[in-house]
């Protein structure tokens, strides 16, 4: 099957095909792939984002178990003492996360804290906008923060792409033209649909032109995704252990990519939260478990950071059917064989609510944002992110 | 003097002082006309070329036979054909839970058990869907593509969201006054969608009252319904506000409804003009501003004629515009005449919107409409769920439609239908897709069981190709791509094999563009 693809690309690519496309394209030339940029190189360290879709309920992810008033505002759904994976005096993880334990101890767990941004949008629309497009919350930008982040300083031309995302439609973070972005549920059904890409005719106008980029850039990461190593770890079952088993592949690939982007959908847990929640959070914690133990085989678990991220957090205070509805600032995960495991930001700050009581928030997602331009790739981040914000000390470069 | 066509509507009230300012710049309006636009003194006839050209730019994928009959018109007789064919309310009837009139029956958010939400967040999923799939029906079958691409885009610039309003009802009545003012009057269009009860639950008019005014209306209308960003000051935004404080929803009809004791009855200062502003009166001051015709005009330009409108010709036409208190007919007729439309260095230079691609490619091969759903929840794969924009912005349209996932996404499709050829004997009827894609959460991964449904619909290349005149397979070929393409094929040597003659067209990047 595999090979049947590459042959039928190379040779849907005819000679002549291949020529033109390289005069319209002198950057698809692929013989004559310029020398890898020093800049370019930091792009070795690999980011994995998940987005925890529909609003990740943080307060019960990493619990201030601690603090009378969370007992007090969680009367129903409140996580018990006793059942808490206890990080520190007065925070610990959900007990459905107990497989990052582990990695708690071996320092290579960061959880941050407080994450959020002001003058919080509590639509998951716009909300998801502000942090896809790393905007302030009265502004509208139509590119991904990745997107600006690429179209500023690409990845290798070797790379099969600069992002890939899976299992989603959007292209969040990567979304807009000025980035090698390529979105894929499975790397099969991928290589099978590319065949019907294939970039052709004079580049005519401006929107001739983008069309056939698009088409090459499936194309290239068609012919350079090498998805035929075969992993020792078992992943697990379901749709989000599969999308884990995918993003292996795409990053076991010799070509490289810089980003991978996953989703986990259903946080958005407005009744009966708890099974939904221990579900959604036993299938990530499994799901990380099996990509470090992949990573690992790959020897790449000390160059990739992984990062959780979500529109919002949730309402402090639970609601009338056992769940809770749209918050603001949230808490987050960085993962990685060079993190510095331990707090950062802010623990929630159950006694100061807002009027429609939300938390405040702490850390900046940009601030993380800027930690991983600056810290983990090497970029300069106020050109992405429009202005300065500090980065978190949570990676080593 | 007056913005609003309607005698009946509001314009009985006594003018208010904005009504006689606007007077005043109806008057200067009007003056500054006499700097028009060039427009083409053309005589001749249209010709295949053209005329196909006119009917892709303002409809969707026109058919041989369309094209032929307006080949024979100037291109006055035949702009002047298409906005007499225009429409005020749709062909098809509605699909009737969505045109059900009982009380709106939001759940409480307090009350309501979780079952209780779930099964109205279901509710409205499907409602959505009908409705999404009964507005792609209504494209495909109406005599007046034009209706619907302005219906379509004035849902994209008065934008709501069912993501946030949620009743598909609400939506659908938006629909039916986008449709009934799409080539009227477009100061009728924006009162009427200052009142319409979706853009208040939208834009959080039902929540502004006197004291704790709500901006994002007055903020959307003036930097996207109106004037544009940087054309007003933070303060006319707050004093606006103030102004459209009791502009509400009745919750038991859907209605609009005024609420006089949350309406503040204030002075209210707005671009330096100060009086006891009603919502009506704010949105008069933003009429008799220049830059709203000028807006408009700009954004009409490039959903018609070119990526870049020419700032000079679009200068021209808005004063027309505007001194035509507005008429929608008006901008439309001089954008098709202006000499621009037909340059031919603006062919081919629009990205067909993914509803233009899958209604255009079902009226150009007069395909039955019958796989609406599949089609409603093709385009939301594609990147345009209809009925439910991205944010109050609107899709950004343009080059923006294309990244690696919507353009293999727009592949499938193509294929899919084409594909349906050789299968459609072999498969059962179709079976509507309800449990598909939830269409007011971001469309989910490429709905693969909405594209395997589009392999029902009667494909034929051999019937679509025997209409064309001419001896061979090649000269039809040749002309299927004049009727498919609006700039040539890629490759030289189209296939001679019927099937490959139509798949080599719908495949060509130009197929993309219009």
């Amino acid at each position: 099957m595999t090979m049947d693809r590459r042959t039928f690309l190379q040779s849907s690519l005819s000679a002549a095909a291949l020529q033109s496309l390289g005069a319209a394209f002198p950057s698809l030339a692929f013989a004559a792939a310029p020398p890898v940029s020093s800049t370019a190189a930091s792009y070795r360290n690999l980011l994995v984002l998940i987005e925890l879709s529909g609003g990740n309920d943080g307060l019960n992810t990493v619990v201030p178990y601690a603090d009378p008033a969370y007992y007090a505002l969680r009367p129903k759904i409140a996580i018990a003492r006793d059942d808490v994976v206890q990080l520190s005096d007065r925070a610990g993880l959900h007990p459905a996360l107990a497989p990052l334990e582990p990695l708690w101890r071996s320092k290579e767990l960061a959880v941050l804290q407080g994450i959020g941004y002001p003058a919080p949008n509590l639509s998951h629309f716009r909300s998801i906008e502000i942090w896809d497009t790393a905007s302030s919350s009265d502004a509208y930008l139509t590119d991904g923060w990745l997107t600006r982040a690429f179209a500023a300083a690409p990845a290798p031309r070797a790379f099969a792409a600069d992002g890939i995302v899976i299992g989603s439609n959007a292209m969040g973070p990567l979304a807009g033209s000025g980035t090698r972005a390529v979105a894929l549920s499975n790397t099969d059904n991928f290589l099978r649909q590319a065949r019907l890409a294939a970039p052709g005719g004079e580049p005519r106008n401006r929107a001739y032109r983008h069309i056939l980029t698009v088409e090459a850039d499936i194309v290239q990461a068609a012919m350079k995704l090498d998805t035929r190593h075969a992993f020792a770890t078992e992943f697990p079952q379901g749709a989000f252990g599969n999308a884990i088993k995918t993003a292996c592949q795409v990053i076991a690939s010799p070509s490289g990519v810089a980003v991978v982007r996953l989703s986990l959908a259903g946080f958005d847990t407005h009744g009966a939260q708890a099974p939904t929640q221990m579900r959604l959070l036993g299938e990530l914690g499994r799901g990380i478990v099996a990509l470090k133990s992949a990573l690992d085989e790959l020897a790449r678990w000390n160059d990739t950071l992984i990062l959780t991220y979500a529109e919002f957090g949730r309402r402090p205070r639970e609601n009338l059917s056992a769940g809770t509805d749209h918050g603001t600032a949230n808490t987050h995960f960085a993962l990685g064989g060079r993190v510095n495991g331990g707090f950062y930001g802010e623990a929630p700050m159950l006694d100061r609510l807002s009027g429609d009581g939300n938390l405040a928030h702490a850390l900046d997602f940009r601030e993380v944002y800027a930690t991983v331009l600056e810290r983990w790739w090497g970029l300069p981040s106020q050109p992405t992110l429009g202005k300065r914000f500090a980065p978190v000390p949570f990676v080593r470069a | 003097m007056k913005f609003v066509s309607d005698p009946n509507s509001r314009m009985r009230t006594s003018p208010s002082v904005a009504r006689l300012l606007l007077q005043a710049a109806g008057i200067v309006v009007i003056l500054a006309t006499s700097a028009t636009a060039t427009f083409a003194a053309a005589t001749d006839v249209l010709g295949y070329d053209d005329a196909r050209h006119l009917l892709a730019r303002t409809g969707f994928g026109p058919t041989d036979a369309e094209v032929r009959a307006y080949a024979p018109l100037t291109r006055e007789a035949a702009v002047a054909k298409l906005l007499k064919e225009t429409r005020t309310a749709a062909l098809t009837p509605p699909p009737e839970q969505v045109f059900d009139s009982g009380p709106l029956r939001y759940p409480n958010p307090e009350s309501s058990t979780a079952e209780e939400k779930k099964a109205f967040a279901q509710q409205q999923t499907r409602e959505g869907l009908a409705l999404r799939a009964w507005w792609v029906r209504e494209m495909i079958v109406t005599p007046s593509p034009l209706t619907e691409r302005m219906t379509l885009f004035w849902h994209n610039h008065f934008v709501s969201s069912q993501a946030k309003v949620r009743l598909a009802r609400l939506m659908y009545r938006q629909n039916v006054a986008l449709r009934a003012h799409a080539t009227a009057n477009f100061g009728d269009l924006l009162h009427a969608m200052a009142k319409d009860p979706a853009m208040l639950v939208y834009l959080d008019g039902v929540r502004s009252r006197k004291g704790a005014p709500n901006e994002n209306f007055a903020r959307e209308v003036m930097e996207l319904f109106t004037l544009g960003e940087g054309r007003y000051a933070e303060q006319d935004i707050k004093e606006a506000a103030r102004a459209f404080t009791g502009w509400s929803v009745d919750r038991q009809s859907g209605e609009f409804l005024f609420r006089p004791r949350v309406h503040d009855y204030g002075v209210k200062t707005v671009f330096g003009k100060s009086a006891a502003f009603d919502g009506d009166d704010v949105l008069e001051l933003l009429l008799a501003r220049p830059e709203t015709a000028q807006r408009v005009t700009a954004k009409l330009w490039r959903e018609f004629v070119s990526p870049d409108p020419d700032p000079t010709e679009v200068r021209s036409i808005a004063t027309r515009f505007a001194a035509s208190r507005y008429d929608i007919k008006t901008v439309l007729s001089d954008l098709l005449l202006c000499d621009a439309f037909y340059a031919s260095e603006n062919r081919g230079t629009l990205v067909k919107s993914p509803t233009e691609l899958v209604v255009g490619t079902m009226r150009s091969f007069a395909l039955e409409a019958d796989a609406s759903v599949a089609l409603a929840i093709a385009t939301a794969t594609m990147g345009q769920n209809l009925m439910a924009p991205p944010n109050v912005k609107g899709w950004p349209g343009g080059e923006a439609w294309i990244n690696t996932n919507t353009l293999l996404a727009r592949k499938q499709f193509v294929d899919r239908v084409t594909r349906a050829e050789g299968q459609r004997r072999t498969r059962a009827a179709m079976t509507p897709a309800t449990d598909a894609t939830n269409p007011t959460a971001n469309p989910s991964m490429p709905a693969e069981g909405a594209m395997r449904r589009l392999s029902g619909i009667d494909f034929d290349s051999a019937r679509f190709l025997a209409q064309f005149p001419g001896a061979t397979m090649k000269e039809r070929g040749q002309w299927a791509q004049r009727l498919l393409l609006p700039v040539g094929p890629q490759g030289d040597d189209p296939p001679n094999d019927v099937d490959a003659i139509v798949r080599a067209l719908l495949f060509d990047t130009a197929y993309q563009l219009k």
